[in-house]
């Protein structure tokens, strides 16, 4: 791995070593993070799966109501009967978190009209078909609720999971191994400095004997 | 308090008005746009916004403008056409993009 100038001191070594088992540490819990995250993430896929499909069979018989209706009624006979809603739909945003990730939670309030009389107009000009929409439509209404919270999770649940896959991958395949290799390259250049200090000092001790006792 | 806003063809839009949501009929990209940018815009309280599929499908980039935030939620319903499977499709958008591949039957 070409590596930038690393000065081979035994200081550095020490600060290389310590930062190699903190990368080796956090590469440990991430990948713990990656997959918990991936458990949960597969759970509430299946969720959001099955409501997708709750849902968009509801909206189907929503639709074709709705179409029997309106070849009763003219569009604008509908939406005259439809232009003042008598309740009202509120909804209080609470998040929770999964594995640090803040993902929302939906709770809805209706208010305005009594139970089970959510029409907004006289039953004398409009047809039974737009009742059954409605009716259809209102009870079909907590499972798209529940549809867009899924939704929102799987989409913040997916990036965080990609977020930190990359995070693994570049400790796993980057920082560690080129930290392996720089300990390595200091090391065997301290163990050489070592031998040529190790040779110098037996050639100077071989000239001082020579000199001072002729020993050959 | 949040709000819930319905995006979507005049005839798929009647039926959440007399559920008490607000409905911004639109009938192409360019008025669904629009709507759009209104709802999600800072002064509005939008924290839902369904929105019709084959607007939904016409709008991919803006709607993704708001994926990685916590609200505004924006889902794909069906028309009167019926589902065409777009709501689904972005599901599988995100189970690609977490595990690397398609693990949805």
């Amino acid at each position: 791995m070409a590596q930038k100038t690393i000065t081979p001191t035994r200081m550095e070594l020490t600060r290389l070593k310590a930062r190699l088992k903190t990368a080796v540490r956090g590469h440990k819990l991430l990948k713990d993070k990656r997959d918990e995250l991936m458990r949960q993430f597969l759970e509430v896929v299946r969720r959001t799966q099955s409501l997708r499909s709750k849902v968009d069979a509801g909206l189907d018989g929503v639709g074709r109501s709705l179409s029997l209706a309106s070849a009763v009624m003219s569009t604008d006979q509908m939406e005259q009967a439809l232009l003042y809603p008598r309740q009202r739909v509120e909804l209080s945003v609470s998040t929770r978190n999964i594995m640090s990730v803040r993902v929302p939670k939906f709770d809805f309030r209706t208010s305005g009209a009594a139970r089970g009389d959510i029409f907004p107009y006289g039953f004398a000009q409009t047809s039974g078909e737009l009742d059954d929409a409605i009716i259809a439509l209102s009870s079909v209404f907590s499972d798209m609720l529940s549809l867009a919270e899924a939704e929102k999770t799987t989409q913040l649940l997916a990036d965080e999971i990609e977020r930190t896959r990359r995070r693994v991958n570049a400790l796993e395949y980057v920082m560690i191994p080129e930290m392996q290799t720089n300990i390595k390259y200091i090391t065997m250049k301290l163990e050489e400095n070592d031998r040529s200090t190790k040779v110098r000092l037996m050639k100077v001790k071989d000239m001082v004997l020579e000199q001072s006792h002729n020993y050959q | 308090m949040n709000k819930l806003a319905v995006i979507g063809s005049i005839d798929t839009v009647l039926g959440f008005r007399a559920l008490g949501l607000d409905t911004f009929p639109a009938s192409d990209a360019d008025g669904a746009r629009s709507a759009l940018r209104h709802v999600t815009s800072g002064d509005a309280s939008y924290a839902i916004v369904y929105i019709e599929e084959k607007l939904g499908v016409m709008l991919a980039s803006e709607l993704d403008r708001h994926r990685s935030n916590l609200t505004p939620a924006i889902v794909l319903i069906p028309g009167r056409e019926g589902a065409t499977g777009a709501g689904l499709a972005r599901l599988r958008e995100s189970v690609i993009r977490a595990v690397g591949a398609d693990i949805l039957q």
